[in-house]
């Protein structure tokens, strides 16, 4: 009898593995939801798989009385727009910053500690401060993404600059670059791949902090309309965005691994 | 005045001395092999060298004029490992070096340049045995591979002063002898001057044409640091000598290799 760690599934068995959890759960709402509806056809909290679809279907597919647009469609654009605005801006931040403390000294010296406490303060208790400063417009929503996320990135992108190996940047110095040339040529090209990786991890971040702004200060969105729905208790409503949303965090999940292994094919092999 | 001319020249580190008195001159052509214990300071002379430490005290003239104190593209290095880029193809990796001499901000050329860069590229991969890899990335290559690669990358930006850091430290004994007729045979070509740090004293008599041996000359025991090595052995080897020298030098060979105590 082989040992636990040494017993592996094939690889059909494997995918039959992978979708197991998602059934189990799938079977367990279904088993309650029908269980409540059977009690009481007027339940709200687990409303059957029919309602969820009618529901989302008004929202995506009939314009909306008011004001004529689609909601469903209208939420997703906004809210995609400000997670790809604030994650841009803060990767850009993350990028330059990360590559300058990384590799600078001087600059190492000076920004290390004020970066590392920066990075403690619980951004969404600058939010306040953000919509007194910025407004309730787009521009606090997508400032609290990037104030979020960027300390993580800057610093995530610092110690692996940090980790390059010395003898690269004097490899490079022995062919005669200067400064700038070992950035674009030498570090440049190294971090991008990290980039991508430190911003797959904090995508989850920058949902959060998207949805808590649209919560408190919104007039579309995907959060927006979570939460204001959540006054009439509809989770026929609630239930399939926070699906939508889960589908298109992992979408942009899916989407940057794979950019990564199209863009820089060395990172895999190393 | 000798090309590389070395005096007086001290390293510590705090209380602790790494290198002391050391005088040295060496001729411009030289393939200076550079034996000792492990831990006696031989990598950091050859750092001294490369411009990575400042020694502590005395001077380093190149060419009469002090040794600039930061890496620079007239001293070529291959190290044991991390030699070349992994995020560049292995023409890309030689390229890179030629690139950087003509595009002051990027250090990227683009279209015609590039192309023709990349064949000269591709003329140093031939030169080390590596022309059929050229399009592939350092982790798709072999250890010995590798150290080749690094060997093209550094000699195409023409160094004055080649330094190898243990180049063939990790590899197997066959792949080395491959090594060994390599390097010798463009050194021999190119006249440059080679200093190569390695633990294996065959290799150091097989390449040399000088033999340079560190050690530490005095030891205080209750302070190990308190003393710092220096060149104990200096043995000019005629690459074209007779067979009675050879015997003389195989001989100076077993006499250090008894000395060093089977440290190497």
């Amino acid at each position: 009898m082989p040992r636990l760690i040494n017993r592996r599934p094939a690889r059909a068995a494997a995918t039959g593995l992978a979708v197991l959890p998602f059934l189990l759960a799938a079977v367990v709402y279904l088993t309650a939801s029908q269980w409540r509806l059977a009690a009481n056809p007027d339940d709200k909290l687990l409303p059957s798989p029919a309602a969820m679809v009618e529901a989302v279907g008004r929202l995506a597919f009939e314009p909306d009385r008011r004001s004529g647009g689609y909601v469903f469609w209208r939420d997703t654009a906004a809210s995609l727009g400000r997670l790809l605005s604030g994650v841009g801006w803060a990767a850009l931040i993350g990028l330059v910053f990360g590559v300058a403390v990384g590799l600078l000294p001087y600059l190492r010296a000076a920004l290390t500690p004020f970066i590392a406490v920066l990075s403690m303060i619980p951004p969404l208790a600058v939010l306040p401060i953000l919509f007194i400063v910025l407004g309730l417009g787009e521009t606090a929503k997508i400032a609290l993404i990037a104030i979020g996320i960027a300390p993580f990135l800057i610093r995530d992108l610092a110690l692996q600059v940090e980790a390059l190996p010395a003898e690269q940047l004097i490899k490079a110095q022995t062919l005669g670059a200067n400064t700038a040339q070992i950035v674009c040529r030498v570090v440049l090209p190294q971090a991008l791949p990290r980039l991508i990786d430190a911003v797959r991890l904090a995508l989850g971040s920058a949902w959060l902090f998207l949805i808590a702004a649209e919560a408190i200060a919104a007039t579309e969105g995907l959060g927006y309309r979570i939460f204001l729905v959540r006054l009439y208790l509809a989770m026929d409503v609630i239930l399939p965005y926070v699906a939508w949303i889960t589908v298109l965090a992992y979408a942009m999940d899916w989407a940057l691994r794979l950019a990564k292994d199209r863009l820089f094919p060395w990172a895999r092999a190393t | 005045m000798a090309w590389l001319s070395i005096r007086n020249l001290w390293l510590c580190f705090g209380e602790q001395v790494v290198l002391e008195r050391i005088d040295l001159d060496v001729e411009a052509g030289s393939f200076c092999t550079i034996v000792g214990a492990s831990g006696c300071g031989k990598s950091s002379f050859l750092r001294i060298l490369l411009g990575e430490l400042t020694p502590t005290r005395g001077r380093v003239l190149l060419d009469g004029r002090p040794l600039p104190a930061e890496p620079g593209p007239d001293r070529g290095v291959v190290f044991q490992r991390y030699s070349v880029f992994p995020h560049l193809t292995a023409e890309e990796n030689v390229a890179v070096g030629l690139e950087l001499a003509r595009a002051r901000w990027l250090g990227r050329c683009f279209g015609r340049r590039r192309r023709a860069l990349l064949a000269e590229a591709r003329r140093w991969l031939e030169e080390v045995g590596l022309g059929a890899a050229a399009r592939r990335y350092p982790a798709q290559l072999s250890g010995g591979m590798q150290q080749r690669l690094a060997i093209a990358q550094a000699l195409a930006v023409a160094p004055r002063l080649l330094l190898l850091d243990e180049p063939f430290g990790a590899l197997d004994p066959g792949v080395r002898a491959d090594m060994h007729a390599l390097v010798g045979g463009l050194w021999r070509r190119l006249g440059m001057t080679v200093f190569m740090v390695t633990h294996d004293i065959q290799e150091a008599f097989a390449l040399g044409t000088r033999v340079l041996v560190f050690d530490k000359v005095r030891l205080d025991p209750q302070a190990p640091g308190a003393y710092g090595a220096t060149i104990t052995y200096d043995l000019p080897l005629d690459r074209r000598r007779t067979p009675a020298e050879t015997e003389q030098v195989a001989a100076r060979c077993r006499r250090t290799e008894a000395f060093l105590g089977g440290a190497g």
